[in-house]
């Protein structure tokens, strides 16, 4: 047997954004064994919602994380309206898919761009960036905000998208797909790209349901599983199926969430072709008194948003089981044989966020 | 409106053990694990197998803080039950991958079992060797490193 040796990795480092450690157990240039260590920048964002009001929880619920905000405070806000029994507006549904689904594109086009930069292709790393910027830019029009949208809140929505927003959305939508079709075909068949990507990392399908993989993680592997399947919001109006894909490797989860981009355009399609006319929220009458799980789709995966109201304004325990806390085991087990150059880029394609895990 | 049936079935802590190798063997995927404390201990195990969902939920008194753990059944259980041993200052015996309190980084010790139980690692900074030396104040760094 070889000499084993541990190498440290992170809490910073190139690929990571966030701070995550590992502790890389190696024999040569192989690692047999990964230790994380996390911790390092742990809010306690649930105690929290012991002493604000819970509607105000709302609010500190889509600071939880700056990618995937909206769909933290939609997550909130879905527990708590079912908790109270709050039947929301349909309109106010058809609103919360759209925004989720430009969140999506959103999350996913930030991921291809970091992992491109990651195996050293500078131009699509900018080109994919240069796209995200201008999906931002209709994240801001119709809602106000480009990274904290703010516009979800327990009963609806705060502000209305009118038609000929939604038309502009449309128009505009319209020519990003096309460029997103550009990139992907670059994602897809370009050969220094696979041969960075296939064959590496490779998550077994038993694997990622015994470890609890969530998310583009476990569909990469060949598991149609989608929390938007449940039919929360108007996902259960719209016509669409879950992405798969069957090699398990890094490849496999890029072209899963390449693939999820195409579909977040057709949804919003859906959509707004959809939408109802009328109210955006409903009057807000009591204070939660029972428990809920809601379980929503991340782009990162499932995320699990548990309420426990007591009746009174403060909430008596909130919980967030966001999708990198259970997309950590997997990582650990697809690390385990893997090369030491492969590292980054194998902890890149769980797409970790470290600001939603440390909530 | 949407409102998930979500079943939630009474347990002994004894019985845990035997009841989610039974969730494991029929293909259930872990989907998280909850703790919660007031008056008593409150633990709210959650499974699915395509689309149903699925509760567990043990009950204990704060003065015994322990469980056992599942990681047997399923090693991604290890991320929540060290989480629970840092915030909420249980005790999981079994546990594959024990960071024994170090899992996360905290100013304050089991921060989330207020005020601490009586016996519980959080009760008293001096029963544990990498406990903070004051609040807010700098602190050795303890070894991570599990066991």
């Amino acid at each position: 047997m070889s000499r084993r040796t541990i190498i440290p990795f992170g809490p910073q480092h190139p690929v990571l954004p966030e701070p995550i450690h590992l502790d890389l157990v190696m024999e040569d240039e192989k690692v047999v064994e990964a230790i994380p260590s996390i911790g390092f920048i742990h809010r306690g964002l649930e105690k929290m919602a012991e002493k604000k009001d819970f509607q105000e929880m709302a609010y500190i619920a889509e600071r939880i994380c700056g990618i995937c905000s909206f769909i933290h405070s939609m997550g909130y806000c879905q527990a708590i309206e079912a908790v109270l029994r709050l039947e929301i507006p349909r309109r106010a549904e058809f609103l919360r898919v759209i925004w989720g689904e430009m969140s999506r594109i959103h999350s996913h086009l930030l991921w291809l761009g970091l992992t491109a930069d990651a195996f050293g292709f500078e131009s699509l790393f900018m080109h994919t960036w240069r796209l995200r910027e201008k999906l931002l830019d209709l994240i801001e029009e119709t809602s106000g905000g480009r990274v904290i949208f703010g516009v979800c809140k327990v009963g609806g929505v705060r502000r209305d998208v009118d038609a000929e927003a939604l038309d502009r959305l449309l128009a505009a939508l319209a020519d990003l797909e096309a460029d997103c079709r550009e990139i992907a075909a670059v994602f897809a068949r370009d050969a220094s790209v696979q041969r960075r990507l296939s064959g590496i990392g490779v998550l077994p399908k038993e694997e990622a349901l015994r470890l609890g993989a969530v998310g583009p993680t476990l569909r990469g592997s060949g598991v149609p599983s989608d929390s938007r399947r449940l039919g929360y919001a108007a996902y259960d109006a719209l016509d669409w199926a879950p992405v798969t894909e069957e090699a398990g490797d890094c490849r496999a989860r890029c072209l899963v969430r390449m693939r999820e981009i195409a579909q977040s355009f057709d949804l919003i399609r859906q959509a707004v072709a959809k939408i109802p006319e009328g109210p955006v929220s409903a009057k807000v009458v009591g204070a939660p008194r029972g428990e809920y799980f809601a379980r929503l789709e991340q782009p990162r995966g499932e995320v699990v948003y548990y309420v426990k109201g007591n009746g009174t304004k403060h909430l008596e325990r909130f919980r967030v089981r966001t999708p990198t806390f259970a997309n950590l085991p997997p990582l650990l087990k697809i690390l385990q044989g893997c090369e030491l150059p492969d590292v980054p880029i194998i902890v890149l394609t769980i797409d970790p966020c470290i600001s939603c895990a440390e909530r | 409106m949407m409102i998930e049936t979500q079943p939630l079935e009474p347990l002994d802590r004894a019985a845990l053990p035997a009841r989610v190798a039974a969730l494991a063997k029929e293909g259930w995927r872990l989907v998280q694990i909850c703790c919660s404390c007031r008056d008593a201990y409150e633990v709210t195990y959650s499974f699915d197998r395509e689309g149903r969902f699925l509760n567990l939920r043990i009950g204990f008194s704060k003065e015994d803080p322990a469980l056992p753990s599942i990681t047997e059944s399923y090693f991604g259980a290890f991320a929540y039950e060290n989480e629970m041993q840092d915030l909420f200052g249980l005790r999981l015996d079994g546990l594959k991958l024990n960071f024994h309190g170090n899992f996360y980084r905290l100013a304050k010790k089991n921060p989330f079992l207020d005020p601490p139980a009586a016996g519980s690692p959080g009760a008293s900074p001096a029963a544990s060797p990498s406990a903070p030396s004051a609040e807010g104040a700098p602190r050795a760094a303890p070894d991570p490193r599990p066991t």
